[in-house]
Parts: structure tokens; C-alpha cells; sequence
């Protein structure tokens, strides 16, 4: 049943103020408690062996050695896990990636993992076991992998979205297209065409905490995990069929978590620490090395990128095409068309396609990072809609104002779209200062737009009032970067009581229903959604406490400002009765007092940003330096500025990261070669300005106070935006991500 | 063969038996539960493991255990005076300078030490004094002005004493 939202509101009593987080106080202490700050009674430290291979079938696993080795508890392999995932494909891939069977398929692959008294053991452990490998022929860059001939990863993909369908298998996992009218028609009616192909490489979601867990499985097949994850309940769920045991004997606890940006939506290594404490009848603490996060969990695609833009001279674009290959790691996906459902989702376009190939190749499973394959998409097209504007002499804001997606457009991807906010953002970077600031010498300024569709989904939501007259509220989505204290908000909000009475934490899957993962910029969105409606429920019961209380209908009781008043002149005489006052008498009036909410939380409103930034290259080295970042962005609502804020600040330097420096360097021998800080190089403090941010609020219609998910938006521009503007700097467009120095001087000395 | 080590953590005498190759990160973190020191890295480039070690910010996973009898080490958890918090602790709070928290107290640290050396630093020079430290989350906008509130705050308390 959808949320009234009818109350959608213009006044608010806590919603928007910057109040402290509840967690505030446990992260600047030292308290706070992440993955790996778990210990148990007798736990075993475990560690993986990896495949030093890029592709290779294993012949044998001798763990023999190993086993013999004082002070090992456990050692397992693939045939510790036996196949339980029912001829489901996903999970078969998520087994298979989590423990190698067969095959090899990059460079990290767990083959085989120990449990044993400390950490030095387990390394010695390591040593001794002895896996035999025929070494196969590999592929890590995408064009190569797609060609006929091309080493073949799996021997039972066969393209999707291709009639007729192939006998052949390939690397090749889907084609999908999306777009309408008839681009043809549109290039034949076009003054000019721009045509021009991109690439980009492979980023890390590059969370500073390493995956990191704590499994105890107990002899009678119940087990504990805890763990740094977005989303325990996907995990529960998952590890259970794995390991083929019920659901409701798994419970797990989601620790504090050091980031994820949609890295910690998928498991890595948490069912070989399962096994290993099965083996060992022993808790096992299994933490990453920072090489193995590089190496072995899921970046995001590199790609390879064809645009095809046709426009009238005064920036009518009368067609757009692109295709986009991106690659998905060792297991299928469909990354790249996501890509393609995002790609024109700005734009206002009569005759639009895009065409998505998706591969498979031999590098880590890719994974979600933060508005996932959007911002390789936007790079592309932001670019090609960046030089269409230079051709016409026309102000680039002024192009895209002119071809700008606004209520009732039919989006490129299918759904037409209510109120959205890429048209305002657009104004807005016209009429910010920035955007007529005048540069310096070397400097180019550029701007790009970007979408994210964001999501809502399952979402449980508790919330309890103490005897006292206090409130607590158990979500079961996990708090990313601060949504506690939003939530805690809204039920104040809803109660009309003290921010500060209001506590929130995070719930064990074994105290809630199924909740889904911190992705798709649903955390905010869809828990105070449920907790909003939960919250309305308790007043509904607290209403119904004052109206037995009184010994009046229920529909006489008002509750206003935390307490509830008797509605009319003809209860005169009743003393209102406050929060505390119900909630020390809910055991004369039917027990105590809380309000549940169980949802799919529907009508998560898309979401649209603009960035300007100004780069200043030295000409000399082709570095590029970041003068100035102005990010303008719809929240719908911004339920904590300050939070909001930091999600448009993050994201953007994360972009500018991925636009200027990072990249996966593999070797011929299909190895990475940077799996480490030093060498995959994230932006610093001394890199960057501050990040300007301008917050628009054009209300979500289907969330009670307005709200859109804000997380994954910041950082779909900035590749773009920065492209242009060292294009501009430079007087050389760039197509190649990231924009390092010697990606840039090679640009500068093919063009002289 | 362990070593024995008698060293000061935040003012308490500390003594403690560890493997000579075992880093100051680990012995910190599972001999002595002083979980603040977060492991990122593991190899000094991330700062995550910061403490001030005799007066100077060191990533403690660069150093040993061993190393460490009749030294003085400051961590995280030796910031605040009882309840009373750090300002640079409060400022971070209030100016949302964290938000998963992972690398705050290796920045509370670096800042710390930061501002004993140069009370009045610029804001390039609180971007250069924190430029061993990596946020993934912030872009750390928020980080610096919380810094800089910090420094502010501190001047005008040192005028009035």
C-alpha cells in the first residue's frame, strides 16, 4: 500500500536541520566497531591461497602438507563446498568466484583456504599446499576479448539478445538495445555529425576497510556472522543457500562499515570462513589483505565506447547513438547495459538508441560502484555533447538546456518521467558564479550532467516506546555514512518529539524481516519511508491508548507535539496526555506501545546533477590539477544538509580520482601490477579544493517528505566534466580515462 | 621467541609480550584491544593506523611491536580527557568531517599532530599535513574545515587564557 503522501510538507520542525549522528561519538573515540575489530573466545585466523594465473584449469590441490602443520585447524577447497545452489546460475557464479572448481579465471581466484591459531601459521600453511595448474591462454581487455578466436572463459555462455540465438559459446554475455524513433531519419536531417569512440579503465570502489568477517558455526548447524557488509540480509540469505543451511539458523551482524560504494553488495570471501569454522568447530576471523581487495573483489568495468551525435546548427540534435562494451570480470552481467539505459537519460531526444555488449574476460567479478556503469557511459556521451556545442560556438549549459529531459519526457531507457531535476540543475550552473569566473593561464573549464535511477525495495522498519517515554527504531538497512541519524529524525518528525529522544540502531537479521542492500541510493530513501510509516502506526496506537484512557472515540484524539489532546470543547476537562504519560501506563492499556513497517519501498524518484570544474594542466608533464568544483544536484529533500553535502563531495572526488588517476594496470601476463595505495593512486587532501556544493529540492512526489536518494548521482559527471575541460586547457579532446599525466602528454604530442 | 616490552600507552604503563616481526598495528590491536589504530593497508600508505609515537605521527603497521620498550605512544584512544571530548573530536562531529568513520582516528591523530607543530597552519598546509591520510568518503572538504574551525577555536582559548 503506497505511503499517504499527500502530507508531503513545507514545514518541518526537525527534517533539514544538521543535528549530531548518533554514531558520532563511537567513530572520533576509537569505539566504533568494524569487521575486523571482532574477536571470540579460541578464533582461528584464516587466509586464502590465490591463483597466481590468469586463466588455468586446476589439475590438483594437495593440502596434505598443510593439514599435517601444527596448529592448522582447517584447510578447504572447492570440494568443501559442495554445489547446493540448485541449478541457479547467479549463485552457482557467486560459489564458483568465492572458490575456484575447475578453472582459474584471473588472478586472485581463491583456490584454497586455511584456518589456524594465529596469522603466521596460517602463512606457513599457505606455502604448503601444492596446486598444479595448466596454465590456458587469457584475455583481460575487452575489444580483444569479444573477437572471434579470443581465449573463452566459460563453456555455456551463448549471447542473449542476439536472434538467432548463437550454438557457439563466446565471452559475448548479452546485447540489449533500448532507445525509440529512428535514428536514421534523425542523421539524414542533421547540418552535421560528430562521431567519436572512448575508452575507459578499470576503478576500485577503494573503501579504506578491508572486507573483513568473524564466522562461528556451532555443532548443532547453527551458525554467527559477523561482518562489515551493505546488506546482511542479502548475505544471510546467501551464505545459507552456499552452505545449504536454513535461513533462519544463519544470523548475521553487520558491523560498523568502512565504506563500500557498492563493493560490500556482493560476497567475497564470507562463505570460506563459514566452511572453515564448520571444519574447525572453531570461530574463524578471515580479513583481507589490501592486495586481495585490489586483486580479488569486484571493481568496475573498463569499456570501450562508440557516440554518434546528429544536430541542426542552432543545438537541435536530431539522433543519438551509442554502443558500449563493457566488461563484467570472470562472471556474467549486465553492466554494460546499464550503461546503455543510462547514457541519453539526461536528454529530451526524438530519435535515440543505444546498444549494449556485455563480456566476459579475465579480470576480478566486476561489482557495483556507485551508480554503477553510469559514469563510464556519461564520460562518453558528455564528451561528444561537449564538442557538439564547441562546433556551434554554442555555451555547452545552454545546449543541454535546449535538449533537456523535463516532466512527461519519455526517457531514453523507457519511462517517462515526472517532476525531475536536470532542467534546474542546468539553470543553476548558468547562473552560478562559477560558470563566468574568469581563468587562468593553462586552465579549461568544463561541465557534464549526470542520472542514476536510485531504487526503494524491501525495507522493515521497528519502532519501540520505552516505559519511560523514549523511542527506539530498528532498521534493518544498513547506515552507509550517517543515515541513522536521518531516520531518527523522521520519527521524531512523526512524533513530534525530540530528535534526542530518538534512537536508532541497525537490527541483526535475526530481529527483523528481509531488508535489502544499502545500494541504489535506497538507505535514506527507503528506511525513512518505513520508518515514517511505522512511526504513523505507533501514533495510531498511541491515539487509541489515549482514547481508553479518556473513554472517548478514538477519532476525538488529536496528537500533536508528542502528546495527544482531546478534539472539541466538550472534553474540556481532560488533562492532555503526553508521551510519557501513555507509555508509563501501556500495561493498563493493552501492552506496550510500537508502530511495524513492512514495505517495498516504490517511487524512488530519479535523480539528475550538473558539475562545472575548472583544470589547470601543466603542459609540461600533462598533469592536471583541480582549481575549482562546483557540484549542483536535486535531493528531492535533504532530510541532513550536512550529510547530503558530503555524498555530493565524495562522490565528485571519487570521480575525479577515476577521471585523472586510477586505473587497473594488468601485465602481459594477465596480472595486476598496482594491487596497493601506492600504486593505485586515490586522491589526497593536497590534490583537491574544496568541493562547492549547491543543494536543489524538487520534492519526490512518492516519499511523504519529498526525498530522492542522493549517494550515486556526485559521481556520474565528473569524468565527463573533466574531460571537457582539459580538453578545453589543452585544446585536445580526451578519450581516454583516466586523464593521467602520460595519457595526457601523449595526447598533447600526437596532436603537434 | 616473543619479546617482552614495557612501553606508555596514553599516559599508562603498558607491558606486553609480542613475535619480534609482529608490527605495532598488531600488537595494538589483538594483544592490547586497542582497536582505534585501523589496518587499511598494511603497508603505510593509508594512515588509517596512525598514532603519535615520542611526539611524532607514525603509521604504526611500519613499526614493530619490539621496537617500542621505554617509548611513550599517544592513540585514538587517549584523545579525549574523560567525557569531554578533543575540540578536534567535537569539530569533527559537528562538522560531519566523518562519515563511515574508518579513517577518522588516523586523521584525529595526524591532525593533532599537525596542530601541536603549527597552530596557524593555511589551508595548504592542513592539506599537505594530511596528505598521508585517505578518505574515501568525504572528499575532504569537510575534513579540512573541521580542522580549521579546530585551529580557530584553540588560538582564541590560548588569547583568552
Amino acid at each position: 500500500m503506497p505511503l499517504d503522501t499527500s502530507l508531503v510538507r513545507k514545514e518541518f520542525k526537525v527534517i533539514g536541520q544538521r543535528v549530531t549522528r548518533p554514531d558520532g561519538i563511537d567513530k572520533v573515540t576509537g569505539r566504533a566497531k568494524y569487521g575486523a575489530d571482532a574477536f571470540a573466545p579460541g578464533q582461528l585466523i584464516a587466509l586464502v591461497l590465490r591463483s597466481p594465473h590468469a586463466h588455468a584449469r586446476i589439475k590438483k590441490i594437495d593440502t596434505s602438507k598443510a593439514e599435517k602443520l601444527a596448529g592448522v585447524k582447517a584447510v578447504i577447497t572447492a570440494a568443501d563446498l559442495p554445489d547446493h545452489t540448485g541449478g541457479d546460475r547467479g549463485m552457482r557464479d557467486i560459489l564458483e568466484n568465492c572458490m575456484a572448481r575447475k578453472k582459474v579465471l584471473y588472478d586472485g581466484h581463491a583456490v584454497a583456504a586455511v584456518a589456524a591459531v594465529d596469522e603466521r601459521t596460517a602463512r606457513e600453511a599457505l606455502k604448503l599446499i601444492r596446486v598444479d595448474y595448466e596454465i590456458l591462454p587469457h584475455v583481460t581487455e575487452v575489444d580483444e576479448a569479444l573477437k572471434p578466436g579470443a581465449p573463452l572463459l566459460h563453456d555455456d555462455i551463448f549471447t542473449d539478445g542476439i536472434e538467432p540465438k548463437p550454438t557457439k559459446s563466446s565471452n559475448y554475455i548479452k546485447r540489449a538495445e533500448y532507445g525509440h524513433g529512428d535514428i536514421e531519419a534523425g542523421f539524414a536531417e542533421a547540418d552535421f555529425i560528430i562521431e567519436k569512440s572512448y575508452k575507459t579503465e578499470q576503478a576500485h570502489q577503494g573503501y579504506i576497510e578491508p572486507h573483513s568477517c568473524l564466522a562461528n558455526v556451532s555443532p548443532d548447524g547453527t551458525a554467527e556472522l559477523w561482518v562489515c557488509t551493505q546488506g546482511h540480509f542479502v548475505y544471510r540469505n546467501q551464505c545459507a543457500t552456499l552452505l545449504g543451511m536454513d535461513a533462519n539458523k544463519l544470523r548475521v551482524t553487520a558491523s560498523e562499515i568502512g565504506g563500500g560504494f557498492g563493493g560490500k553488495t556482493h560476497l567475497w570471501a564470507e562463505p570460506l570462513a563459514l566452511a572453515l569454522s564448520r571444519k574447525a568447530n572453531r570461530p574463524v576471523k578471515l580479513t583481507m589483505s589490501r592486495e586481495e581487495v585490489f586483486r580479488c573483489t569486484g571493481p568496475t568495468s573498463s569499456s570501450s565506447i562508440d557516440v554518434k551525435i546528429g544536430a541542426k546548427n542552432d543545438g537541435t540534435i536530431t539522433a543519438a547513438f551509442a554502443e558500449l562494451r563493457y566488461q563484467n570480470g570472470a562472471f556474467p552481467f549486465t553492466w554494460a547495459e546499464f550503461g546503455a539505459m543510462t547514457a541519453w537519460a539526461c536528454y529530451d531526444f526524438k530519435n535515440v538508441k543505444s546498444v549494449s555488449k556485455d563480456v566476459v574476460l579475465n579480470r576480478p567479478k566486476c561489482a557495483a560502484y556507485r551508480a554503477p556503469s553510469a559514469p563510464i557511459a556519461a564520460f562518453a556521451v558528455e564528451s561528444t555533447m561537449d564538442m557538439v556545442a564547441h562546433k556551434i560556438g554554442m555555451d555547452p549549459i545552454e545546449l543541454r538546456l535546449k535538449n533537456a529531459a523535463k516532466q512527461g519526457t519519455k526517457s531514453s531507457y523507457g519511462p517517462v518521467y515526472g517532476p525531475i531535476g536536470i532542467g534546474p540543475t542546468l539553470e543553476a550552473a548558468r547562473n552560478h558564479p562559477h560558470w563566468k569566473a574568469p581563468l587562468g593561464k593553462n586552465m579549461g573549464r568544463g561541465m557534464a550532467c549526470g542520472f542514476w535511477f536510485n531504487f526503494g525495495g524491501q525495507t522493515c522498519v521497528d519502532v519501540n516506546v520505552t516505559p519511560d517515554g523514549n523511542v527506539t527504531a530498528a532498521v534493518g538497512t544498513i547506515d552507509v555514512g550517517g543515515s541513522r541519524a536521518s531516520l531518527a529524525m523522521a520519527v521524531a518528525e512523526e512524533l513530534g518529539v525530540k530528535y534526542d529522544n530518538v534512537r536508532v540502531i541497525v537490527a541483526d537479521t535475526s530481529s527483523l524481516g528481509h531488508n535489502d542492500m544499502t545500494d541504489g541510493s535506497r538507505g535514506t530513501f527507503s528506511s525513512s519511508m518505513a520508518a515514517i510509516d511505522a512511526t504513523r502506526k505507533a501514533v495510531t496506537n498511541l491515539r487509541e491508548r489515549a482514547a481508553k484512557t479518556w473513554e472517548i472515540p478514538v477519532e476525538d484524539v488529536v496528537w500533536e507535539d508528542g502528546e495527544a489532546t482531546p478534539k472539541g470543547e466538550k472534553y474540556g476537562n481532560l488533562k492532555t496526555l503526553t508521551l510519557k504519560d501513555l507509555a508509563a501506563g501501556a500495561g493498563r492499556t493493552g501492552g506496550p506501545i510500537a508502530g511495524h513497517s513492512e514495505i517495498v519501498a516504490d517511487g524512488a524518484g530519479v535523480s539528475f546533477g550538473t558539475h562545472i570544474c575548472d583544470v589547470e594542466v601543466d603542459m609540461e608533464t600533462g598533469r592536471s590539477l583541480i582549481k575549482r568544483y562546483t557540484v549542483i544536484q536535486d535531493a528531492g529533500k535533504a532530510m541532513h544538509p550536512s550529510y547530503v553535502e558530503g555524498q555530493y563531495q565524495g562522490g565528485a572526488v571519487q570521480g575525479i580520482g577515476w577521471a585523472l588517476n586510477e586505473e587497473y594496470v594488468y601485465g602481459k601476463d594477465g596480472r595486476l601490477q598496482n594491487a596497493g595505495f601506492l600504486d593505485y593512486r586515490i586522491p589526497v587532501c593536497s590534490d583537491l579544493p574544496f568541493i562547492d556544493t549547491l543543494i536543489l529540492e524538487i520534492p519526490n512526489p512518492h516519499h511523504p517528505y519529498g526525498v530522492r536518494g542522493v549517494g550515486e548521482t556526485p559521481i556520474v559527471p565528473p569524468l565527463g566534466a573533466i574531460g571537457n575541460a582539459i580538453s578545453h586547457a589543452t585544446g585536445v579532446r580526451q578519450t581516454h580515462v583516466p586523464m593521467s599525466p602520460p595519457r595526457v602528454l601523449k595526447s598533447l604530442k600526437g596532436n603537434r | 621467541m616473543a619479546q617482552l616490552v614495557s612501553t606508555t600507552i596514553n599516559g599508562d604503563k603498558v607491558e606486553y609480550a609480542c613475535q619480534p616481526d609482529e608490527s605495532l598495528l598488531d600488537v595494538l590491536r589483538n594483544r592490547l584491544g586497542l582497536t582505534g589504530a585501523k589496518e587499511g593497508c598494511g603497508t603505510g600508505d593509508c594512515g588509517a593506523c596512525s598514532i603519535i609515537l615520542d611526539g611524532r605521527l607514525t603509521c604504526s603497521c611500519l613499526v614493530l611491536g619490539a621496537e617500542m620498550d621505554g617509548r611513550s605512544l599517544e592513540t585514538i584512544e587517549g584523545m579525549a580527557d574523560g567525557a569531554a571530548l578533543h575540540p578536534l573530536q567535537k569539530n569533527f562531529i559537528d562538522h560531519a568531517a566523518l562519515q563511515c568513520g574508518i579513517c577518522t582516528p588516523g586523521f584525529l591523530m595526524a591532525a593533532q599532530a599537525l596542530l601541536r607543530k603549527n597552530p596557524d597552519p593555511s589551508e595548504e598546509e592542513i592539506r599537505f599535513g594530511l596528505a598521508g591520510n585517505l578518505c574515501r568518503c568525504t572528499g575532504y572538504d569537510k575534513i579540512v574545515r573541521a580542522v580549521q574551525a579546530t585551529a580557530t577555536e584553540l588560538k582564541l582559548a590560548k588569547r583568552s587564557a
